[in-house]
């Protein structure tokens, strides 16, 4: 098995073949989530901490799903509202749950690099669920799985990611994965939105949909991250919907048979609309939504079994 | 008779530019004969053979944090003193941003009586430019000049409103006191963790990028332009900042400009997986930056190398980096990292101590970081070639938040002395 991590912290740390182990596995847990009996045993035993320090319905519900069809004890923490606000440390709390012996713990945080920082001080598996603007390695992979499986191939597509790519985690994971699996990346978005120096990951830049779009296999669009601006980035909304928000007119300079993805929660009317994004011809937002739970069970059996193999050897 | 006679050793003298071997007598703790021709040496109460190793005024470091008061489980004027001492650092002009700020007499001699019950080295303190360096009211400048403050800062807190700090910059003039200012635009850098391109983007880090620092540096030279006022930068670390630099005292205006040790010798990629000791302010620039200070340093653009010694104790650091607090202990790792920059034939040795010693005094108006006969004997002894590994447990810091705990690095401080009396012997 090629997938050697006690950790999945990113997709930086990953090479292609692992990328491809993990959503190989993923296949077999597609099928298992469609049968009947939707039960595993990968992680019977097994106890997995979900400690959300931001708000999350969608990420955590997945991950929650994923352990349990696996056979895990699943313990949701929601973070704001507990400790933190008493003051305490995220190593504190760390510490303190690593106690109580977790196998896997999944973890959501607002700073990046704070799930790295967690991740030193536990000894069990850490999976980042999302930490400030850094990664969201899961997103990525159920993002490759949802595209392999809609074009029959992850390499050599053109694949345009569109919108608030600045405040993005799901971006920058994206843009490693796809870059590792040799595909032309296009980023399109207002200048405001763009992170500094992102030419140098060797993306194509525009700012507008039209040239941006045209001949792409598939359009990832991205939420408009409200609650992380400090104002200022956009004019308004209604000019950014006008500008940047993908609807048919702007779809038709794609490949007739792209696809469009989102990874949710979609701000309708605002860099979406509506009617496309309901269009099961198009749009592959609830396959992706599927594509997650998959993944998450092989990030999680993986993982586990990374982590008998150290235990059994120690 | 000679007191002290440093025999066989290597003069590092920043004035001549010069590296020679002799030897120099201290008398009253003076120096007081630099023997350079091989003529016979005087008699000495006590002789210290330098073997062939190096002798260089002390280093003169403005802009130390002591936490006191305030914060002393983080540093005292005690061991601030002795990482001085064994860094050979032999005056630290220290620095006003402490819990309260000293912004008025009744504090700043508080200081001055802690700095002399506790610290081996001479301490030379600098008083806030405002009350509270909230940047609303200058401080009392003429009673903290009578009560012995050296130069005015709110070090990284800008004076933003141009009135306040016009003001200050024009009634300090009056009394012919040094500012430092800390050119920075509050607004761009508001909320910064790093400078702006691929590596903070790729870590998904808040950046600012070092225009910011251009723009502060240009609204303080306006205010130099129309107020005369003696201006020193705390720190230029942005390639782009140096040609308005160039041009302000090519225009006669009265400015200087330092640079940090940190900022020399490091760059934004040694964060690498958010490792928060390499967290400074302003944040650590890209290669094409550090090579630049390195330049301006030797070219004399920039005038001083500080340690911008900030100590910040385990539980500010071991957070995530955003949250983390800003700043690095290096009273003790200034030389050892100023002698990368010599082998790595970047700044010559009698430079760096123009920039460390001889410049730092003349700008405060000392007559020390001089090797000349009248100067006091304030002196390090030290061998730029001693290979060694740094482990921050070693330090004498109260916090150890070191960038360089790990590095292999060469350069050990020997011996320190300040007024002719030895304040730090390597064991």
């Amino acid at each position: 098995m090629t997938f050697t991590h006690r950790h999945l912290l990113g997709i930086e740390h990953l090479r292609a073949e692992e990328i491809v182990t993990l959503l190989d596995l993923a296949e077999d847990y597609v099928t298992l989530n469609r049968a009947d009996v939707k039960h595993g045993d990968a992680l019977a035993g097994l106890t997995q901490i979900n400690m959300f320090f931001e708000n999350s319905t969608r990420t955590q519900a997945s991950f929650e799903l994923a352990g349990k069809r696996l056979g895990a004890d699943v313990m949701n923490m929601a973070m704001q509202a507990s400790s933190i606000s008493k003051g305490e440390t995220l190593i504190d709390t760390a510490m303190t749950l690593n106690a109580m012996h977790p196998d896997l713990l999944v973890v959501r945080h607002p700073h990046s690099g704070a799930v790295d920082l967690l991740a030193q001080k536990v000894n069990c598996a850490v999976l980042n669920a999302g930490d400030g603007r850094h990664e969201h390695p899961t997103q990525a992979l159920l993002d490759a799985l949802t595209i392999r499986r809609a074009k029959g191939r992850l390499h050599r597509l053109n694949i345009a990611i569109c919108g608030d790519i600045a405040h993005s985690r799901v971006a920058r994971s994206n843009i490693i994965l796809l870059g590792k699996m040799e595909n032309r990346i296009r980023l399109i978005g207002p200048p405001t939105l763009m992170p500094s120096g992102i030419a140098e990951f060797g993306c194509e830049v525009y700012d507008d949909m039209a040239q941006g779009l045209q001949d792409v296999d598939v359009v990832m669009m991205l939420r408009l991250q409200r609650e992380r601006m400090d104002g200022g980035f956009i004019p308004s909304e209604r000019e950014y919907y006008h500008r940047y928000g993908l609807d048919a007119d702007k779809l038709a300079h794609a490949k007739p048979d792209a696809i469009v993805m989102h990874p949710g929660p979609m701000n309708r009317g605002v860099e979406i609309d509506g009617t496309l994004a309901d269009d099961i011809n198009r749009s592959v937002i609830q396959d992706q939504v599927e594509m997650g739970v998959a993944v998450r069970m092989a990030a999680m059996d993986l993982l586990a079994r990374n982590q008998r193999a150290l235990r059994g050897a120690a | 008779m000679t007191d002290i006679l440093f025999k066989n050793a290597k003069l590092v003298d920043p004035e001549a530019g010069t590296v020679t071997t002799g030897a120099v007598a201290v008398s009253d703790g003076r120096i007081s004969g630099i023997i350079t021709d091989g003529s016979d040496l005087p008699e000495a109460r006590e002789t210290v053979d330098c073997n062939r190793k190096h002798l260089a005024p002390g280093i003169i470091d403005i802009g130390v944090k002591v936490c006191e008061p305030g914060e002393r489980h983080k540093e005292s004027f005690g061991s601030a003193g002795l990482a001085a001492a064994a860094g050979g650092v032999t005056t630290m002009v220290t620095r006003p941003d402490t819990d309260p700020a000293i912004d008025n007499p009744e504090t700043l001699e508080f200081v001055i009586r802690r700095a002399r019950e506790a610290a081996p080295v001479n301490v030379l303190p600098i008083a806030a430019l405002t009350k509270g360096r909230l940047g609303r009211e200058m401080t009392e400048i003429g009673f903290l000049l009578d009560a012995g403050a050296v130069a005015f800062t709110d070090c990284d807190n800008v004076v933003t409103d141009h009135k306040v700090f016009g003001r200050a910059l024009s009634y300090a003039r009056s009394l012919g006191a040094l500012v430092l200012g800390h050119p920075q635009d509050p607004g761009l850098s508001a909320g910064a963790a790093a400078t702006s391109g691929k590596f903070a983007s790729l870590r998904g880090l808040p950046a600012v990028s070092p225009m910011a620092e251009r723009m502060g540096l240009d609204r303080d030279i306006a205010m130099i332009e129309m107020t005369g006022a003696r201006y020193h930068a705390d720190q230029i670390t942005a390639a782009r900042a140096l040609p308005p630099l160039e041009r302000a005292k090519a225009n006669g205006f009265d400015i200087t400009a330092g640079t940090s040790i940190h900022h020399l010798t490091l760059n934004a990629l040694d964060v690498a997986d958010y490792r928060t000791f390499f967290k400074i302010k302003p944040p650590l620039r890209d290669e094409e930056d550090r090579l630049a200070m390195a330049e301006a340093v030797q070219s004399g653009l920039i005038d001083v190398i500080s340690s911008m010694h900030t100590p910040q104790d385990e539980e500010s650091k071991r957070l995530p980096f955003e949250a983390a607090a800003s700043g690095a202990v290096a009273l003790e790792t200034l030389l050892p990292a100023a002698m990368r920059l010599f082998h790595a034939d970047q700044i010559d040795l009698p430079t760096l101590w123009r920039a460390m010693s001889l410049n730092p005094a003349k700008r405060l108006g000392l007559d020390s970081g001089r090797l000349a006969v009248g100067a006091p004997a304030d002196l390090v002894v030290f061998d730029p070639h001693a290979p060694f590994v740094m482990d921050r447990a070693t330090l004498q810091s109260k916090s150890r938040n070191t960038p360089f705990d790990g590095a292999r690095m060469q350069g050990k401080v020997l011996q320190t002395f300040v007024a002719g009396h030895s304040v730090y012997q390597r064991s």
